[in-house]
């Protein structure tokens, strides 16, 4: 490792520690406007709100009906998981494991959902779902949002396919495995974590997909992104600290689920298998 | 041939082109494997593009080009195209040029897992909860301009929200974490030994950077642009809540979603969320053309 000792590596290096030091502390402060106005009795024009209550809970709980929302956004974002799941890790394996004429192309038909803005495809497929008689329904959510989910675990899987040696899958093969053996048997154990971690980052990514839903989601098919959007966009109808429970919620429900998948692999691992230096 | 014609399962046309030369017939059956993805995104994807394409040319009135006729010819709506890209374009490369420095600092910590913890953390809040927080921390009475008013730095209230700047903020926020952890996996993607090399050569830390790693990291850098510039050219909740709507963050996703969903003009909704696609793909084109410019090869070290 090199170090500056230079005086201007000095002063560059305190830079980026004050641009980082900023950066935490205004995302910080944000999260705590949040959980502050969430627990306050009444806040306007103070540093902190004079008095604390817990009652913004259950006011927020019952007029929002937080629990329909996040049964449906558990529901909603469980079948994207599993399904995704399914289709990801056997298509990755698939392009990992095999040169096929059209490869390019199929590959391009994987990659361009995450490389076109969400809504270019989201009005077509919207009108289209309302159009079967999709649209507002559950189903129609769930179709919507395996869209940008599925490429997203394919990218993710083909990596850590590839680091599996297929000597080990051949060597199954010999004694006699199906692929369905060799996929439950071999493959699933060796791939857990990959697994694990790119199903925890489409978990994410579905609770905090706001465009599709939106325009997918009927009454009853709302996740709570979406209905803490409504709540934002009509803010005035309901006091400002409900809407702020709202958002609360939505903000555990998504960084339990990031924190565990960190805990799997580490960050860049994610994008890339980038070697790390001891 | 007649070795995989004499299963019920080869029969499928593809499967005989594709494979003559490999007898084993498990092994075509994982091809196979792609099949399921596929057909999902042939039908929740490719067709509804192509349908978009289709109905956005039969207008409810007019020749088949009126949609975007009427989208070019409006001022209103033509504006959006320029009050998005006032947007993401700032956005996205001062997240590159906040990330990049990072990345280097971060690249040489023993333990880095917790500091891109607690950067990547924005990106769980998601674009509409970070709106929700910024119209409070960055409102006239919010903490952000206490503290600017504290410090003497600003006599009065700064207008941050409702307007250009909210987007801004709040863009920067949600796209910096994306943006940091492709740089990261980039930076430290390239052998150090080859910086070592060049600084036992005598190099600067500013020539380093400028002749070892930009060009090793150029094309992964044009890739995070890309992908970071979907996201801020995308925006729209935010632009709602957080902008002036009708105004300066008048942006294109918003027009797409009045046209398509709040006048029920499914077909000028399509033009302009084509529109959309085509000006992100002109862009995207262009910046992966350009890293063409630079040099392509190994980022690890040559020696073996």
């Amino acid at each position: 490792m090199i170090r500056e000792d230079g005086l201007a590596g000095r002063l560059w290096r305190i830079a980026i520690w004050a641009a980082v030091v900023i950066f935490v502390l205004n995302v910080l402060a944000v999260i705590a406007v949040v959980v502050i106005d969430s627990v306050a009795a009444r806040w306007f024009g103070t540093w902190l709100p004079p008095a604390f209550v817990t009652h913004w809970y259950s006011d927020a709980w019952a007029d929002f009906q937080l629990s329909d929302v996040l049964i449906v956004t558990f529901e909603i974002v469980a079948a994207v998981v599993v399904i995704a799941g399914v289709l990801g890790v056997t298509a990755a394996y698939a392009l990992a494991r095999r040169n096929f004429p059209g490869k390019q192309a199929v590959m391009l038909i994987f990659l361009a959902p995450l490389l076109v803005p969400p809504l270019t495809y989201g009005i077509p497929l919207a009108t289209l779902l309302y159009k079967f008689g999709f649209g507002g329904t559950m189903g129609g959510v769930i179709l919507a949002n395996l869209v940008p989910t599925v490429p997203f675990m394919v990218l993710v899987m083909i990596p850590f396919i590839e680091q599996i040696d297929p000597r080990i899958e051949a060597a199954a093969r010999v004694f006699g495995a199906s692929t369905f053996s060799l996929f439950i048997r071999v493959l699933m154990p060796l791939l857990l974590p990959g697994i694990l971690a790119g199903l925890l980052l489409v978990m994410v990514r579905t609770i905090a997909m706001f465009e599709l839903t939106f325009l997918t989601a009927g009454p009853t098919s709302q996740t709570l992104v979406v209905a803490l959007y409504y709540a934002v966009f009509a803010s005035g109808v309901r006091a400002g600290q409900e809407v702020d429970v709202m958002a609360v919620v939505y903000m555990a429900s998504t960084l339990i689920w990031l924190l565990i998948a960190l805990r799997f692999v580490s960050p860049t691992q994610i994008v890339s298998r980038a070697k790390q230096r001891a | 041939m007649s070795a995989t014609a004499a299963s019920p399962q080869a029969v499928t046309p593809a499967r005989m082109s594709l494979r003559q030369r490999l007898a084993a017939r498990g092994i075509d059956s994982i091809t196979l494997l792609v099949l399921p993805a596929l057909l999902a995104l042939v039908g929740l994807f490719v067709y509804p593009f192509i349908y978009g394409l289709i109905v956005s040319f039969a207008p409810k009135v007019g020749p088949f080009y009126e949609n975007y006729h009427k989208f070019f010819s409006d001022p209103f709506l033509r504006s959006t195209i320029w009050h998005t890209l006032a947007l993401a374009f700032p956005t996205t490369l001062l997240s590159i040029l906040l990330a990049l420095p990072i990345a280097f600092r971060v690249r040489l910590m023993r333990r880095q897992r917790t500091l891109t913890t607690i950067l990547l953390l924005p990106m769980t809040l998601g674009t509409v909860l970070v709106a929700q927080g910024l119209l409070t921390y960055l409102g006239p009475h919010g903490w952000f301009n206490r503290v600017l008013m504290l410090l003497h730095i600003s006599g009065r209230p700064l207008e941050l929200t409702n307007n250009y700047w909210g987007v801004f903020a709040s863009l920067v926020l949600t796209g910096f974490p994306f943006t940091f952890l492709l740089t990261l996996s980039y930076v430290s993607g390239i052998d150090p030994a080859l910086e070592e090399a060049a600084a036992t050569l005598g190099g600067g830390a500013w020539n380093r950077f400028m002749r070892i790693f930009l060009p090793l990291l150029a094309p992964g850098l044009a890739v995070t642009f890309c992908l970071s510039f979907v996201q801020s050219f995308s925006v729209f909740p935010s632009a709602v809540l957080l902008g002036a709507p009708a105004g300066s963050t008048h942006v294109i996703a918003i027009a797409a979603y009045q046209a398509a969903f709040e006048q029920y003009n499914y077909s000028l909704g399509s033009a302009i969320a084509m529109i959309m696609g085509g000006v992100q793909l002109v862009i995207v084109i262009a910046v992966l053309a350009s890293r063409q410019l630079f040099y392509r090869g190994p980022v690890g070290g040559t020696k073996g």
